[in-house]
């Protein structure tokens, strides 16, 4: 079996990568180029609100210089999580992109573009026969919850990219994907082992950060052959080590053992890194068990309301000592004000200094900060309603009169004017679970297309 | 011997294992104060929950990876990514607690 070259240029698509290593990569003659573009880890805003947390300028830099590349080498560009989330605001979002890079380059090709957002009714209906179940610790879903979730995305297996490959796509971009699936495709497809090339998918999913030192915007390459695979990162400055690939095995895991995917789990029991050369990591005895059903995981985010922050600063020793009554005083003053008029609204202050970033994990129960930083936080059912909340509480704190105060002008030294910032629509995770289905590709249509339009050669002819 | 564990370890990090799991890693320097480490068995829950304030069922697994000398910690968030109340959506920033951590090995 001859070896399969493949390059992943950049952790996320939009992150960028240096010439000199795609270039590189290029000479070694890849038979695809891959790239996830997503992630939930930014949070439930971008999936709800069906916006991409990449730049567009950012990532049309990256796919001009894929597109470009591939299609000159006549291999296929693959793309997964399109717009980070992989909903369909997020796959439009990206096509565009695409079919702009063809109009302006005067490029034609071959496009599939694979959709993976799930219809509520969908999810209902196999709720209802049992088939849908949270991925522990998410809670059990109720119908209302489904239907107040704004979206919801299934991530893809190989197999909606193998049927895009099969029917001649040269660019295929596809909504939300398993991470690995976008190097893993073309290899199960020419029927190289699924264990070993979802691995390897795992460990390019991330680019270079999986090299010594790691970076999420740098280019590295994977050779997978019959019984095992290597990776090796294509800026001199890096290496592979053992230490480091192994490493990324545990990243963003909760288990490094048995990585569930679509359709079965990874399993790296048996595992072996070896350090072939200086830079190329050798790996082998990774497996992929089959499940018994094939089962498929959801993401969905609901919007819960409106937010409106204030960012100020406290440098009074005083006012710091008594920094906890003098925020309950504050909620209790708006409970007062707004509790037969505004009842429902979130209002939280982040403290800066003492345990906003571990908030109920912190241990530590007091401060040596001689400032803080406060975040005044409120969300509601309207922007209007946030408004008030944040800045009545605002207004409240900036002239409150705790006990031992000598200064007397004001509590708070606001960086900004204005004072109050409204953040807009605000999301929470719904879904995370996981959904049995019949067929790999039944929730993942491919839809052909060529990148340019009739209009475009026309317009291209003047 | 008492150790710390700032001595020991090359990589002391946190994330998201998806929006409800928190995920810790500790990546050993040296494969035998990894092998001590695990045979001590000093990382387990009673030692997570004392450092995180949470109560063990909040743990939801401890794993030793020798392949990357490395001990994972994985933890039910108290809060999901970005929900109301959080307060670090990447989870990134809550590995502190294990920088200060002493063991006995």
């Amino acid at each position: 079996m001859d070896e399969l070259r493949i390059l992943s240029p950049t952790a996320i698509l939009g992150y960028g990568f240096p010439m000199d290593s795609f270039n590189r990569g290029m000479k070694r003659h890849p038979h695809v180029i891959a790239v996830d573009g997503g992630s939930t880890d930014p949070g439930p805003y971008y999936l709800g609100a069906g916006v991409s947390f990449t730049d567009r300028n950012a990532v049309k830099r990256d796919l001009e210089i894929m597109i470009s590349a591939g299609v000159e080498e006549d291999i296929p560009i693959i793309i997964g999580t399109a717009g980070g989330c992989g909903g369909e605001p997020h796959l439009q979002w990206n096509v565009d992109i695409v079919k702009e890079i063809a109009k302006q380059k005067g490029l034609t090709f071959k496009m599939a573009v694979i959709h993976a957002e799930i219809p509520n009714e969908v999810v209902i209906r196999e709720m209802k026969k049992g088939k849908v179940i949270p991925l522990h610790p998410a809670p059990e879903l109720t119908q209302h919850d489904v239907e107040e979730t704004v979206r919801i995305v299934a991530q893809m297996g190989v197999e909606p990219f193998i049927e895009a490959i099969d029917k001649g796509a040269q660019v295929i971009i596809a909504a939300r994907a398993y991470d690995p699936a976008v190097f893993a495709a073309l290899a199960v497809e020419k029927g190289y082992d699924m264990g070993l090339a979802l691995h390897m998918g795992k460990i390019l999913e991330c680019a270079s950060i999986a090299a010594t030192p790691g970076s999420g915007s740098d280019c590295m390459m994977g050779y997978l052959g019959e019984d095992c695979f290597r990776v090796e990162p294509l800026n001199p400055k890096r290496k592979c080590t053992t230490l480091s690939v192994a490493a990324h095995t545990l990243y963003e895991k909760n288990n490094p053992y048995i990585l569930p995917g679509p359709g079965g789990v990874l399993d790296l029991n048996e595992t072996n890194f070896e350090q072939e050369t200086d830079r190329a990591v050798k790996v082998s005895g990774s497996k992929f068990i089959p499940s018994e059903k094939y089962t498929l995981k959801l993401e969905g985010a609901k919007k819960i309301g409106y937010r409106t922050v204030s960012i100020a600063g406290v440098r009074d020793p005083v006012m710091i000592n008594g920094i906890d009554n003098i925020i309950e005083s504050v909620k209790q003053s708006i409970e007062d004000n707004f509790k037969d008029s505004l009842s429902d609204y979130f209002l939280d202050f982040k403290v800066y200094g003492k345990n906003a970033v571990m908030g109920p994990l912190e241990s530590n129960t007091c401060t040596n900060a001689y400032e803080l930083g406060i975040v005044i936080e409120a969300v509601a059912e309207t922007q209007e309603i946030a408004n008030t909340i944040c800045g009545f509480a605002r207004s409240t704190m900036l002239h409150f009169g705790y006990e031992g105060r000598i200064s007397t002008a004001g509590n708070l030294a606001f960086p900004y004017s204005p004072s109050d910032f409204k953040a807009g629509e605000v999301y929470e995770f719904s879904m995370y679970h996981i959904i049995e289905v019949e067929d790999a590709k039944e929730l993942f249509p491919v839809e052909i297309m060529m990148s340019l339009e009739v209009g475009d050669y026309e317009n291209k002819a003047d | 011997m008492r150790i710390r564990l700032t001595d020991i370890a090359e990589v002391i990090r946190s994330k998201n294992a998806g929006p409800y799991q928190l995920t810790l890693d500790i990546i050993f320097k040296e494969s035998d104060t990894f092998l001590k480490v695990c045979k001590a068995k000093v990382i387990n829950k009673k030692l997570i929950t004392g450092l995180y304030g949470v109560t063990e069922d909040k743990v939801i697994n401890i794993f030793e990876f020798k392949p990357a000398k490395a001990i994972k910690v994985t933890l039910a968030r108290t809060i999901p990514s970005g929900s109301l109340g959080d307060t670090d959506v990447y989870g990134a920033q809550q590995h502190a607690p294990l920088l200060a951590l002493e063991l006995y090995i």
